[in-house]
């Protein structure tokens, strides 16, 4: 990768175990340049990844990092931050990682607004175990485990986590690489739960099954299909049928679940009664 | 005489476990509610902050075993409390604290299983759960009370022994012991021995997480204070890289296992009632051993050379102790509330050289003292 970015590699734990033409490379590298835009402390900060090829990620980095269980890694971040709520947490989690096993842990650290920065890779397939089906497979497309096309309706990511509680949704794909940095700069900012969701290609486990041969045709498709939220708004519901919404597409103001323990902590022990009015 | 009755307050199983868990240090608690265990969280709900600790209700077992793990992680003295189905939900991060080391307690006050079972009634049936409930070969220690005054105790030696080995601790209860109500003392708050994890000597650059020296443990820098390294469930070498070389992991595995067992003496504790000349030992743990000390003593009064053997410590399995009670008495009674767990660990060491009965009851009732009597009658008049 990129010098600039090198202090933040454990560059003895290359190569990556990415195949060629995968995104998340491209992921990794804007959360780097985020990183780095914030001056995030290292010793402060705390990656924890969950379970897949994208949750390998944290491995690669010099921070305080934590590659947890398979769907956990919200959980394990909740307990981090609420016990240490000084730190930086920055969770890497697949489409399949967040999505469906850790689904549950996703809408309630999106409730309580607990400030933890959530980045999906989303490559639209478990890519880990070869390719089968996940929550964010587009209806019709092959997986392994979907042979005849996949039936299920996806989840639209940023809506559920908007209805869950999240103060910030952003979404972006490999080829926006600048809109990415951005809105998870803004992420890291963002004082609550904060989600971006990033499309990814797979073209080993997805792309091959799909008839898209290289990173290099899925990232041209990733241009292609995203449309920015300020175009969005103008189109009609017809118009936006098989196009990717980009863009910061929600935030709110709410108050933050471990600045209100430690507001709690503080009334308790001085006999406040507490009053929600 | 009237400084102890002044001290002395009536509690519940359940509270001193909380207690005992608080005067270690515990500083976090993260739960799911479940019968019998549910007052264990809300007590620490009520207790924590005002020690300025954190106390949040996860959105399940799974959940909350992943966020003391996580606090642990960041220097915080963490427990839950579950019951049998939280228990089960919890096995696969439990695995993961063995893997990776990270200092934790768990609470499980069993209730009749298997699944739903009878929540509200007794049972010992998690034994070996607790010991194999997760995939893998792992280490663990599980503490095992019969009062309330234990339940305190073990709990707070149950955080030392997760600080001082990095392991998860299991703290087993049952409905009995939790939900029992007995006057107790407790020991002055700054009498306790309080336990710390040790934590590195050398400056970060020479670090490597997962290099033990001479005590098989090694030293754990916490999350956030400069020591930056990685840690993971996957099998992984000194520094906690990943890794599939055969060599380096079975050499962790192997001081994972190696770390509890050269301490063993450290570990084990157990209570023992005249055993001296016990040609009948009755060995039992939990509330079953309350029943157990009843029916001993009744022996006694009948003129029949009965002991008690009492395992504090159920895991890793007392076999020194175990193996001397095989060579001294001609049977072992092991009455337990579930269909023989305990037993057939007891059978394997003592191997053939004593008797080795079973009183077992798994209906939800507690096995009572004439049951064991009857027992220890039958071996003897044999
Ligand atoms: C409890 C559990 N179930 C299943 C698995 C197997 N598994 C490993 S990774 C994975 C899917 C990963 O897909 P995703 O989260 O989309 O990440 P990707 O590999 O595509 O980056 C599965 C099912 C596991 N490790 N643990």
């Amino acid at each position: 990768m990129m010098e600039e970015l090198e202090r933040y590699l454990r560059v003895d734990r290359f190569p990556l175990m990415w195949c060629s033409g995968c995104g998340n490379g491209i992921v990794l590298s804007c959360m780097l340049r985020a990183i780095k835009k914030l001056d995030l402390d290292q010793d402060r900060t705390v990656l924890v990844g969950g379970i897949g090829c994208s949750s390998r990620a944290v491995g690669y980095l010099d921070f305080n990092t934590l590659h947890t269980t398979h769907g956990r890694a919200l959980a394990f971040a909740t307990g981090i931050k609420l016990a240490r709520p000084e730190l930086n947490v920055i969770v890497v989690s697949g489409d399949g990682d967040s999505m469906a096993i850790g689904g549950n842990h996703l809408i309630h650290a999106a409730r309580r607004n607990i400030d933890l920065t959530l980045v999906i890779f989303n490559n639209s397939i478990y890519g880990m175990t070869g390719g089968q089906y996940s929550p964010l497979t587009p209806v019709g497309k092959n997986a392994t485990t979907a042979p005849y096309g996949n039936i299920e309706p996806e989840f639209d990511v940023a809506e559920l986590a908007r209805a869950a509680g999240a103060t910030f949704v952003g979404r972006s794909t490999t080829y926006h690489t600048g809109l990415l940095t951005r809105l998870i700069i803004e992420g890291i900012q963002n004082k609550g739960f904060s989600l971006i969701e990033s499309i990814a290609a797979c073209p080993t486990a997805f792309g091959r099954q799909n008839k898209m041969k290289s990173g290099t045709e899925m990232l041209l498709a990733q241009k292609e299909s995203a449309v920015h939220i300020n175009r969005a708004v103008k189109m009609s519901p017809e118009e936006l049928e098989g196009k990717v919404v980009i863009g910061k597409l929600h935030r709110r103001e709410a108050p933050e679940y471990t600045e209100l323990y430690d507001r709690l902590i503080l009334d308790v022990r001085q006999g406040i009664k507490r009053r929600f009015d | 005489m009237s400084r102890v009755i002044e001290l002395a307050q009536l509690m519940q199983g359940n509270e001193a476990a909380a207690e005992g868990a608080l005067a270690a240090g515990v500083r976090f608690f993260a739960g799911y509610p479940i019968t019998p265990s549910t007052e264990v969280a809300e007590i620490m709900a009520e207790r924590l902050p005002r020690l300025g600790g954190k106390f949040i209700q996860m959105e399940d077992e799974i959940a909350s075993m992943a966020a003391i793990i996580g606090a642990s992680l960041v220097g915080v003295k963490s427990i839950t409390a579950t019951s049998g189905p939280g228990f089960s939900l919890m096995q696969e991060n439990i695995g993961f604290a063995a893997m990776a080391e990270v200092p934790c307690v768990i609470v499980n006050v069993q209730r009749s299983g298997p699944s739903t079972g009878m929540p509200t009634a007794p049972a010992q049936g998690d034994i070996m759960q607790a010991r194999w409930g997760t995939h893998g070969d792992y280490p663990i220690i599980a503490l095992c009370p019969s009062s309330v005054r234990e339940a305190y105790d073990l709990a707070l030696r149950a955080v030392n022994l997760a600080e001082k080995y990095r392991v998860p601790v299991v703290l087993l209860m049952d409905e009995v012991v939790g939900h029992l109500r007995e006057r107790v003392v407790l020991p002055p708050l700054d009498e306790l021995e309080i336990v710390n994890r040790r934590e590195p000597i050398e400056t970060p650059a020479n670090y490597k997480a997962y290099r033990a020296d001479e005590t098989g443990v090694p030293p754990m820098a916490n999350f956030g204070i400069g020591y930056r390294y990685h840690v993971t469930g996957l099998a992984h070498d000194e520094k906690g890289a990943p890794t599939n070389d055969p060599a380096t992991a079975e050499g962790l595995l192997l001081r994972l296992h190696d770390k509890l067992q050269r301490n063993l003496d450290d570990i084990i504790i157990e209570n023992s009632r005249s055993l001296d000349d016990a040609e009948v030992v009755v060995l039992a743990y939990g509330a079953t051993a309350r029943s157990a000390r009843h029916a001993v003593k009744k022996a006694r009064q009948e003129n029949i050379k009965a002991g008690l053997y009492q395992p504090l410590s159920l895991w890793p399995f007392p076999a020194a102790s175990v193996d001397r009670l095989a060579e001294q008495a001609h049977t072992i009674v092991v009455p337990e509330m579930n269909l023989g767990q305990y037993r057939i660990e007891v059978e394997r060491t003592v191997r053939g050289r004593a008797e080795v009965v079973g009183v077992n009851r798994a209906n939800g009732e507690l096995l009572s003292p004439d049951e064991i009597m009857q027992a220890i009658l039958e071996v003897v008049n044999k």
